[in-house]
């Protein structure tokens, strides 16, 4: 782990009051420009020394980057809205339950008041040795430190792993790609809508960022249309201790069950690779069949077909199983038949 | 800032050494406007101020009236070579520099297919080249230097004697494929090694094989060479369609020359035509 050290170096703090001047800012500053969001991911980056913006443009500031609105197809969500605030808004608890269980999974009560959900969607992976500043691929390098005989990889990727092994950490995002989000992108060419899916790069496409935003860009909200409003979800994280901690895997599903059959179905997880998967395979393979445990375990070991497992966290694979098949059968179904 | 500190990017490894991570990468643009810089000069110096070509009168080559209307030049598994070749090589440079200025895919699986396909077809090509063809036509020889000593001499208005009519390659075309050795031959060896830290079908992965600088130093070698070709590649298909070349370029495609075009320009002493090849040229037997 990286030593925090005493104080941050120094920094142009900008601190812009609407979404048009940090816009402009994030132009100004280009490369040199820092997005600080609820600041959780980014204080450790800037007191760790490791990242050194000549600017940190802060959006604590900006109101309509903030607050939960109804929409006439479901719902708004600022990108600077807490996650707390995710949490305990009502209509996100009744009708996008996934979600509100997602974002009450992150790590702890306070850092849930401070960090937001464009941040967390956000946020940059865990990989120690990037994190340490270590010259690895993600960093700009040419190695993987934890793709090695004896790299600490426990966390690290089993699924599309492309030179990095880093794992994409976000809770809040396999639920927000299992309710059919769209991610909301202010550009200098003007406003971008992605589907939440493709919010998310792996390394084979951009082995330096998780996201897609590039310098100058800004994650402004997060729209959930109604399709999935109200729907059977299953929201389940694996971490290795119940409090505080980054998912070892996670899974979000949402589903439409008629009659004893699944109508509709959108699954994701992560933690499993560089950005969070949508199980288009098992989706597909499921509709149509009751949501039980045999289907539940078809699902599971279509769900880890491709997977190539590190030197320790070969774990991964049955956990990925199990997940799927509790996210489709239930957890009360999750004893294996075969 | 260092010249070194300047072209090369660097990085602190876990020991506290600073070591050479990759070549900065403004040179794809150095070589990109060095190569488009060259064409724009040669062509505006051919259109506007080049003198006529004077060859050395030869004596009647006696058997001039047996040269075949279709002078074999590539035999079919030459040309081959070089289209498989041609096509390796611009899916390598796509892949490796198109990511760089912005263009996004996932191309490491592309390249590392794209240099096995070149690396393979290059060991088909020494071995072909040393067996089947004639291996020296490619290397400058003794009439090629003189003639150049000439040629230059001429140029600068001193008083020389004509150059000779060329042999089967032109002394530009070998200082090329000589510049195409050693940038074609650093990528591949340096590629090589570094298909051991990506996954491929061929290797375990070893990311440990070399020092951290070792395979920095590689990984700058597969970078200087990359963009050096980008330059060079430029100049090659500059040339391939320039009209007084395009015979030259057709017969990489179709195999042959005419004989007018043959007589204008080659030396039927330095490069001899087996007349009886034209007929087997077409079946693919080399000439």
């Amino acid at each position: 782990m990286a030593v925090i050290r005493d104080v941050m170096p120094a920094f142009l703090l900008l601190q812009p009051n609407s979404v048009a001047e940090a816009q402009n800012l994030l132009e100004q500053h280009s490369d040199d420009a820092w997005v600080l969001a609820g600041g959780l991911d980014s204080f450790d980056w800037l007191k760790d020394r490791i990242k050194r913006p000549k600017a940190v443009v802060d959006l604590s500031g900006i109101d309509e980057l903030k607050g939960i609105r109804t929409t006439s197809d479901g719902i708004e969500i600022g990108a600077m809205t807490t996650l707390t605030a995710v949490v305990q808004h009502p209509a996100i608890k009744e009708k996008y339950g996934v979600l509100a269980e997602a974002a009450s999974v992150v790590a702890s009560p306070q850092i849930r008041n401070q960090g937001t959900l464009g941040g967390n969607v956000s946020q940059d992976t865990r990989c120690w040795y990037y994190r340490a500043g270590w010259p690895c691929y993600r960093a700009g390098g040419n190695i993987c430190y934890a793709d090695t005989p004896e790299g600490r990889n426990r966390e690290h990727a089993i699924l599309h792993a492309d030179r990095c092994v880093a794992v994409n950490p976000s809770d809040t995002a396999p639920a927000l790609i299992a309710l059919d989000a769209k991610f909301v992108i202010s550009t200098r060419k003007g406003e971008r809508i992605v589907d939440a899916e493709d919010y998310f790069v792996g390394p084979d496409i951009d082995i330096t960022r998780l996201h897609i935003l590039q310098p100058g860009d800004l994650l402004t909200a997060i729209r959930i249309p109604s399709t999935w409003a109200g729907a059977k979800f299953y929201f389940e994280k694996v971490r290795d201790r119940n409090v505080w901690d980054f998912p070892l895997l996670n899974i979000a599903a949402a589903m439409v069950v008629s009659g004893d059959k699944i109508e509709r179905i959108r699954i994701a997880v992560n933690a499993a690779a560089a950005r969070p998967l949508r199980l288009r395979a098992v989706e597909d393979a499921v509709r149509g069949m009751p949501p039980n445990a045999a289907t539940g375990e078809m699902a599971g070991k279509l769900a880890v077909r491709g997977a190539v497992p590190l030197q320790f966290n070969a774990y991964k694979i049955p956990l990925m199983r199990n997940l799927v098949k509790r996210g489709i059968g239930g957890v009360q179904e999750a004893t294996w038949a075969s | 800032m260092g010249f070194l500190e300047w072209v090369l990017q660097w990085a602190t490894d876990p020991w506290g050494r600073s070591v050479p991570i990759h070549i900065a990468w403004f040179l794809i643009w150095v070589s990109a406007i060095a190569g488009l810089l060259f064409l724009i000069v040669h062509a505006t110096y051919v259109r506007y101020f080049a003198r006529p070509r004077q060859f050395a009168a030869e004596a009647p080559h006696a058997q001039a009236s047996a040269i075949p209307a279709r002078v074999p030049r590539h035999s079919i598994a030459a040309r081959l070579f070089h289209w498989i070749m041609a096509l390796a090589m611009l899916t390598l440079l796509s892949t490796a520099f198109l990511p760089k200025v912005g263009f996004q895919f996932p191309w490491v699986t592309y390249h590392w297919i794209a240099g096995t396909v070149l690396t393979a077809s290059i060991i088909f090509h020494i071995f072909h080249a040393s067996f089947w063809l004639d291996f020296w036509a490619i290397w400058p020889d003794r009439v090629d230097l003189t003639d150049a000593g000439n040629r230059v001499l001429r140029f600068i208005g001193r008083s020389a004697p004509p150059p000779r009519k060329f042999a089967k390659y032109p002394l530009e075309n070998k200082l090329y494929h000589g510049a195409i050795i050693a940038a074609g031959l650093a990528v591949i060896v340096t590629g090589v090694f570094m298909m051991l830290r990506v996954r491929t079908i061929f290797f375990p992965r070893n990311p440990y094989l070399f020092s951290d600088m070792t395979w920095g130093m590689t990984y700058v070698l597969h970078g200087l060479a990359g963009v050096g070709l980008i330059a060079l590649i430029t100049v090659h298909i500059y040339f391939a369609v320039r009209p007084e070349k395009i015979p030259i370029t057709k017969s990489m495609i179709f195999g042959w020359m005419s004989r007018d075009f043959y007589l204008e320009e080659h030396d039927p002493q330095r490069w001899a035509v087996d007349a009886a090849a034209s007929s087997r040229e077409s079946t693919g037997v080399e000439a």
